[in-house]
């Protein structure tokens, strides 16, 4: 792995009058890359700005498009692109989701976008700017395409924690466990999983971390692999799904946040990561599992016996959501059809809110704990039109991907 | 001496002629400076930290883009100080930008609401026009009191 920095282009209004451009920074800098605004000349405006066809006011906007057309058109390098601009600006949502799609048509750079406002932190971005130094630094790895040996991989997720040990590209053991203490919840799934394989952690020639806790957890097991879960799940949904080549889309609705990543060969494209609340997540579907008195496993099924058009219901917000599903339940609405109107709703969030920004591709594959509830991948299906792929071992997306790239790191690889 | 607000706020040669024709321009140098010159602050490039968008809110609501507060929050107590100002409309970018549209909007409409007088002025674009552009503004200068102010603003 090269020691260079990773440098990421910025193409930005109103960062340094949010006060937030020192949070790109820093954001950048931890994850071992430098953010940069392309230089061009002020002739290079206008005519760039004709050119993209893209008639906007603001001269920080028409900046924005002349530097992703040097971008593009190679006059200036960089290893992918950063995108943000200011949270309610139409005119910046347009360029922005403009810009988003056109870098990656017209050229192999990654993109990351954001809509900021002033309290927007280096945390918030974390993820985002890991995910476009690992494209960048780990392109090699991400090509891998067989798991070789005996690796392990954790995932250290928001609700719960997952571990799969592989062997010769075969899963032989998984663990799941809810996330309540990081590193005890991270042990009890690495626990399982090595029983169920019927192998010791001394067995075990190379481990991988991913999700929010893969710091912590990659520290305690000495991983060879610590990775954020944009590039790691991309890798893994298209390995479970046998489509390592060519394009696919990968949705993973969290129990924090939901990622849709476009894919391409196994490496991201364009992705998103987040959601306006937790309405538009698992965490809502758990919470309507609870109030309708049955197990979240149960819950799809039930779904599936109900009719979500029965049932008023925006998740928007989890409140409002919830005081929907609590109405409905009191007018007499069938628990069916509530399932499925939660279900509907979630899917329903994350298509206008997510899915908008990546260019669907088939086949889309939903992964993570939420694609086991058939109701939801009925619900997708549907506002897509599509039929969704549920590879095996899809609640495991995060432990596969992480053992699949770790085998990188065997000696002798 | 009056104070002069100058649209675009960051347009040196608009901020030179109001110099020489004895009055004190009010445009970016003077905001940014203030920020820059600030120890202690250390959010680059311009020193602006998530508190100015959160001043900004004195002149635009909360659901105005951070962005636009974060600008306010420059040049509003600038404009709050100004006793006149001169707007040049459709400059080149070269002449000066504030780079936000809807900034610009909400100074060119805060600047007009205030009741101080204002020049508003076309961005010459051949030499004659030029001539004409810098005669309305030294005209429009000398009209303006030569006492200094005692008006301030409120940062």
């Amino acid at each position: 792995m090269s020691d260079r920095k990773v440098r990421i282009a910025q193409l930005s209004c109103g960062a340094e009058y949010s006060g937030v451009q020192k949070e790109i920074y820093e954001a950048a800098e931890s994850v071992g890359a430098e953010v940069f605004f392309p230089d061009i000349a002020l002739a290079d405006v206008e005519r760039a700005v004709k050119k993209f066809g893209l008639d906007v006011k603001s001269a920080d906007l028409k900046l924005m498009i002349a530097r992703a057309l040097a971008l593009v058109e190679g006059k200036v390098e960089a290893d992918g692109v950063f995108i943000g601009t200011c949270f309610r600006c139409a005119e910046a949502a347009i360029v922005r989701n403009e810009l988003r799609r056109y870098i990656p048509e017209h050229s192999k750079l990654s993109v990351v976008s954001y809509s900021f406002t002033e309290r927007t932190t280096a945390g918030t971005l974390l993820t985002r700017m890991e995910a476009l130094t690992t494209i960048a630094r780990r392109r090699a790895l991400l090509a891998r395409e067989e798991q070789t040996g005996i690796t392990m991989g954790i995932d250290s997720g928001s609700s719960t924690t997952k571990a799969v040990v592989m062997k010769d590209n075969v899963i032989v053991g998984t663990g799941w466990h809810p996330t309540t203490e990081v590193i005890k919840s991270a042990e009890s799934a690495v626990a399982d999983a090595l029983a169920m394989a019927g192998l010791a952690r001394e067995d075990i020639q190379a481990i991988g971390t991913t999700g929010y806790g893969r710091f912590l957890i990659g520290k305690h097991f000495g991983a060879q692999l610590i990775q954020e879960e944009l590039t790691v799940n991309s890798k893994g949904a298209v390995y479970l799904a046998g489509h390592q080549r060519g394009s696919a889309t990968v949705i993973d609705i969290g129990g924090m946040d939901n990622k849709a990543i476009s894919v391409i060969d196994g490496i991201p494209g364009t992705f998103t990561m987040g959601g306006i609340c937790a309405g538009a997540s698992g965490r809502f579907l758990e919470m309507t599992a609870k109030r309708l008195g049955v197990d979240i496993t149960e819950l799809g099924p039930l779904a599936m016996k109900g009719i979500g058009k029965n049932v008023p219901m925006n998740s928007y917000c989890i409140v409002f959501g919830t005081q929907s599903l609590v109405n409905a339940l009191a007018a007499g609405s069938s628990p069916e059809d509530v399932a499925a109107a939660a279900c509907h709703s979630v899917a329903e969030q994350v298509f206008e809110q997510q899915l908008q920004e990546v260019d669907i591709k088939e086949p889309v594959i939903m992964v993570g704990g939420t694609s086991l509830i058939e109701g939801l991948v009925y619900a997708m299906g549907q506002l897509l039109q599509t039929e969704i792929v549920v590879p095996h071992h899809s609640q495991y997306i995060g432990a596969v991907g992480s053992a699949l790239l770790a085998s990188g790191f065997i000696k002798g690889e | 001496m009056a104070k002069v607000f100058i649209y675009p706020a960051t347009s040196l040669i608009l901020s030179d002629l109001v110099a020489r024709f004895g009055h004190k321009p009010l445009g970016a140098a003077l905001g940014i400076r203030e920020r820059i010159q600030t120890a202690g602050v250390d959010s680059p490039p311009l020193q602006i930290t998530p508190e100015d968008p959160k001043r900004g809110l004195k002149y635009a609501a909360v659901e105005v883009p951070s962005g636009v507060r974060g600008r306010m929050a420059i040049y509003g107590p600038l404009i709050e100080e100004a006793d006149a100002a001169i707007i040049v409309t459709e400059a080149d970018l070269a002449f000066g930008c504030m780079g936000c549209a809807r900034t610009d909007e909400l100074i060119l409409f805060s600047l007009r609401q205030s009741g101080i007088p204002i020049l508003e002025l076309e961005y010459p674009r051949d030499e004659e026009e030029g001539i004409r552009f810098v005669a309305a503004v030294k005209k429009f200068l000398d009209g303006l009191p030569k006492e200094e102010s005692n008006k301030e603003g409120e940062a």
